[in-house]
Parts: C-alpha cells; structure tokens; sequence
C-alpha cells in the first residue's frame, strides 16, 4: 500500500479536515486523498442504502466562453453538444485522431455559448493544452481546476439530504440537469450527476466554501445514515455500475468501439476529432470488446492480470475487484470479439494458477428506481 | 485487558512481515497481527495452503486480499501444515474482527521445536518495530 508523504503531494482544500476525520489518506494521481475514512465495505453499502460524501476536488474544471465555444467543444468532444439546453450535462469524451481517449468528461452548457468541461485529475494539465490547442481567437479556454473544489453526495437520501442546504430545487432537478444558486449559504453549482451507480448529485464550489459545506452535509446527514466516503469506495461502487475508470478500462491505446462507449459519440453531429477513426473501426468491426466478468472459481481479478483461453493469453484485466454489494468476485477486461460475449468462459491468470471466470451481463449492479 | 493486551499479546512470537506465531509443543498457530489488519483494511479473501503442503520459514505460503490490497503471507517457521482455518473462506472478516482468535490462519506441525526460529520478535520488540515503521 502507498502511503502518502505529504510534501510533494497536492491537497485538496479539505486535507485538514480529512485529518481531523481520521481518514487513512494515500497518494492518488498526485493528490492526496482519503482512500478510505472507516471502511471501504462499510462506506460502499452507505452509498447503496443511505447516502456517501465524497471530496473530489482533485477532478479538474476547464472554462470555455466566447462566441465560438460551441464550435470548439463539438470540434473536441464526440457527443453532441448541441443537444445540450443550458442547464444541462452530458458524458463525453475528448478522443485523438485515432479514435482513442484522451480523456472521459462531463459536458455542462451553462448558457448558449459558455461551457464547463469536468475532467480526470491526473489528465487535467494534458486536457487543458488539448482544448486550449485547437481554440480559435473567438473563444477562452482557462483551466480553473484550482478555483474549484468538487463535493459527491450519493445515494437513495442523497437528495432529502442536499434539499436542506441547497436553494436549488434539487429533488426536481432531472438526470444530468443541473442549476447555480446557494449551497448552505454557498454560491455554486449542483448536478444530478455521480461515479457510483446511484442517484445522487456533484456539487461544484469555490475551493474556500468546500469544508464549511462538507461539514454541513455531514451534519445533515448523519442521522439519515450519510457517512464520509473515500476514493476506495468509489471505485468499488463505479466497478459495480461498470463505470469506466481513465488508465485502467481507458486510455489513449483504447477506442470508444472497444470500450463499448459507442452511445457517446454522435457522428451525425458533423466533424469531430476521432470521427474518420471511428467510422472507419465501426465498418472494419473491432477485435477486441471490454467485457464484465466474474469470477467462478476462487480468487479476485486485480488490474494487470492476464486473460487465458485454451492456455493462450489473450487479454488483460482491466479493472477487478470485490463487489461489496453484489458480494462476488468482479471485473472488467479486453476480451477477443469471440470471446466477449456473456456466457463465454475463459480464465484468469492469478499468481500463477488459471481461474476460471465468465462473461456476464453489466452492471454488475443496477439499482431500482 | 488493556489496549496493549489486545494490540500486542505477551507469549506470542512476531514477524517483520506482521504475522504471529503461538508455539504449544511441536505445533505453531499462526495468523497476521492487529497492525496488520487494519493496515489492509476490510479482509475479503484468504487464500491457504493445504493441509500436508510443507511450508519454509521466511517464506510465502498464501496471501491475504483487502478490497483494495493483495498482500503475502510468509510463514514464521518451517515444517508441514498439520490444520487450516477453513472458516475464512466464507468469514474472511474474522481476521479484522479477531486477529489473534478466530482470524487464525494455519497450524504448523514444526520441524524443529527445539531451535525457534531466528529473527522472530517479542511483544515488546514488535510494538517498538510497529511504531518505528509508523513514524
């Protein structure tokens, strides 16, 4: 386990107050964040039958305003923006040439030509130069990730419990809608957005509001049966809704095809980056899919391991893990096309021995509305 | 019992890999510590040898599984596994919830009960070590 050292790392503007909780904090793409505050299983079932607050402030936040935003961020994204009303987000990713990623991110359209790109905290800097790179003289790109703090509130009591500190209407508020106004007296941001497969929302606030309103949530919320979450969680809590996770399922070597992603890209918009690519992959047909297994046998699939069938490695692992909810032995890989469908049986190379795992439907978890 | 009874418990042998060891006659139970435990955090997956295997002082003989971490197991004597805890497989919890009881791990027959092993620890020097590695 990597403990983290503190001097060379960055800290979110609720370091201290993660101390002061206890958490156990590790060095994550740089930053350093709580993996865990009590427990990873305990926090994980909070989010599914109660409520989890997470600090994600690491993410990254890109400004784009100007007259020709929409312009740029259709040219950079594969999902069509223009579908977008203001006050509403979408799930995007900026693609390369080649039809890869160079990152997974939220879309949201504040007003007509004005827009905030949420990105992954390890590729914020390299994102940044992305868009920034391909911006005409009509529009402004900042990087205003360190202006930004960014809480997650998840779960079934997500809404009862934001609904008393925010104005925003929030238990009306749509999927993927959002709305600016106050939270506990706090101006900011509030989607109906989240990483863990439940309802929930993401709060965006400027970095000096971020303890007092998480402090605040957690106050709220403790009856109600909300508890502090750490990043631990939330990747056990994204792998049950099989939520891609950037450098493990993703990457700038993997396509929207392969990653089973092709519902993000919207090639009838017109031109993008990565469109010719992934056009050209979608008549070709591809080799190989990311596919949701679990395990058949005993053992846990962890990120890295080979994939074996008939004694030939044919794939890796991408992502595996124990599913606290569904309690068994789940992951993700790249699987030959021939191989990825659900039923097919392959195994997976775990400390020397082959362990039998099968393709099987995703979610792993899916919750009930 | 005070907390250093529970955390570190006089008559037991230790490890710098954070197992335990408590000899009676020729056979030693074995197990991973307090530390240990919560270090890794929620145990999910025990993975033990069988009963028969031989095991080698110094070396791995299964592996521990957290949510988020997989870690060796290195026996703390040599000789043949004589018992297994075979409710792990479907309690792994027990190991956070009572490393040193239920959250034993395996029983060695030794191979030599009159020479103990070198490099093994007493509760007082393990506690020293634990808190040297924490700081």
């Amino acid at each position: 386990m990597q403990q983290a050292t503190g001097t060379s790392l960055r800290k979110t503007p609720l370091n201290a107050l993660f101390r002061e909780l206890g958490a156990r904090l590790v060095d994550f793409a740089g930053w350093e964040m709580p993996v865990q505050f009590s427990s990873v299983l305990s926090e994980h079932l909070a989010v599914r039958t109660a409520a989890g607050l997470f600090d994600v402030s690491h993410m990254g936040e890109i400004e784009i305003d100007g007259e020709d935003a929409l312009r740029l961020v259709q040219r950079v994204t594969c999902n069509d923006a223009a579908r977008l009303a203001p006050g509403q987000a979408q799930y995007s990713a900026l693609l390369t040439e080649q039809g890869t990623f160079v990152d997974d991110i939220l879309v949201y359209r504040r007003a007509p030509q004005r827009f905030l790109l949420v990105v992954n905290a390890g590729n914020t800097d390299k994102d940044f130069a992305w868009v920034a790179g391909h911006a005409t003289e009509d529009v402004q790109v900042v990087n205003a990730s360190a202006r930004w703090a960014q809480l997650a509130i998840q779960g079934p009591r997500a809404g009862a419990i934001l609904g008393r500190l925010a104005s925003m209407d929030v238990a009306r508020m749509p999927s993927y809608g959002f709305a600016e106004g106050t939270v506990g007296g706090h101006p900011g941001l509030v989607s109906r957005t989240g990483y863990t497969g439940e309802d929930g929302f993401e709060i965006y606030l400027p970095a000096e509001s971020a303890p007092e309103v998480f402090r605040g949530l957690l106050r709220e919320g403790r009856a109600q049966g909300l508890l502090p979450c750490g990043l631990g969680a939330r990747d056990t809590l994204r792998l049950e809704a099989r939520l891609a996770l950037y450098g493990n399922d993703i990457d700038e070597t993997t396509t929207v095809l392969e990653a089973g992603l092709r519902w993000i890209a919207k090639p009838a918009k017109g031109d993008f980056i990565g469109r010719e690519a992934l056009m050209r992959q979608e008549a070709a047909g591809v080799a190989r899919r990311l596919a949701g297994f679990e395990m058949a046998d005993r053992g846990i699939a962890r990120h890295g391991y080979p994939v074996r069938f008939e004694g030939r490695e044919v794939g890796v692992v991408t992502s595996g893990t124990y599913g606290p909810f569904v309690k068994k032995n789940i992951g993700l890989a790249y699987l030959p096309d021939t191989l990825a469908g659900v039923g097919s049986r392959f195994s997976v190379l775990i400390r020397g021995r082959d362990v039998a795992a099968l393709v099987v439907p995703t979610p792993f978890y899916k919750r009930s509305r | 019992m005070s907390q250093g009874d529970a955390i570190y418990p006089e008559g037991l042998r230790y490890t710098k890999e954070h197992e335990w060891l408590s000899t009676k006659g020729a056979v030693a139970t074995v197990g991973i510590t307090h530390y240990a435990q919560a270090e890794l955090g929620d145990i999910v997956y025990v993975e033990l040898p069988q009963v028969g295997a031989a095991v080698v002082a110094g070396e791995p003989f299964g592996t521990v599984e957290s949510v988020k971490a997989v870690s060796e197991l290195f026996a703390p004597a040599s000789g043949v596994v004589d018992e297994v805890n075979a409710a792990l497989q479907a309690s792994p919890e027990q190991v956070n919830k009572d490393p040193y009881g239920d959250g034993w791990m395996i029983r060695i027959k030794v191979a030599d009960q009159e020479e103990e092993p070198p490099g093994l620890m007493t509760a007082g020097q393990y506690r020293k070590y634990v808190e040297d590695e924490a700081n």
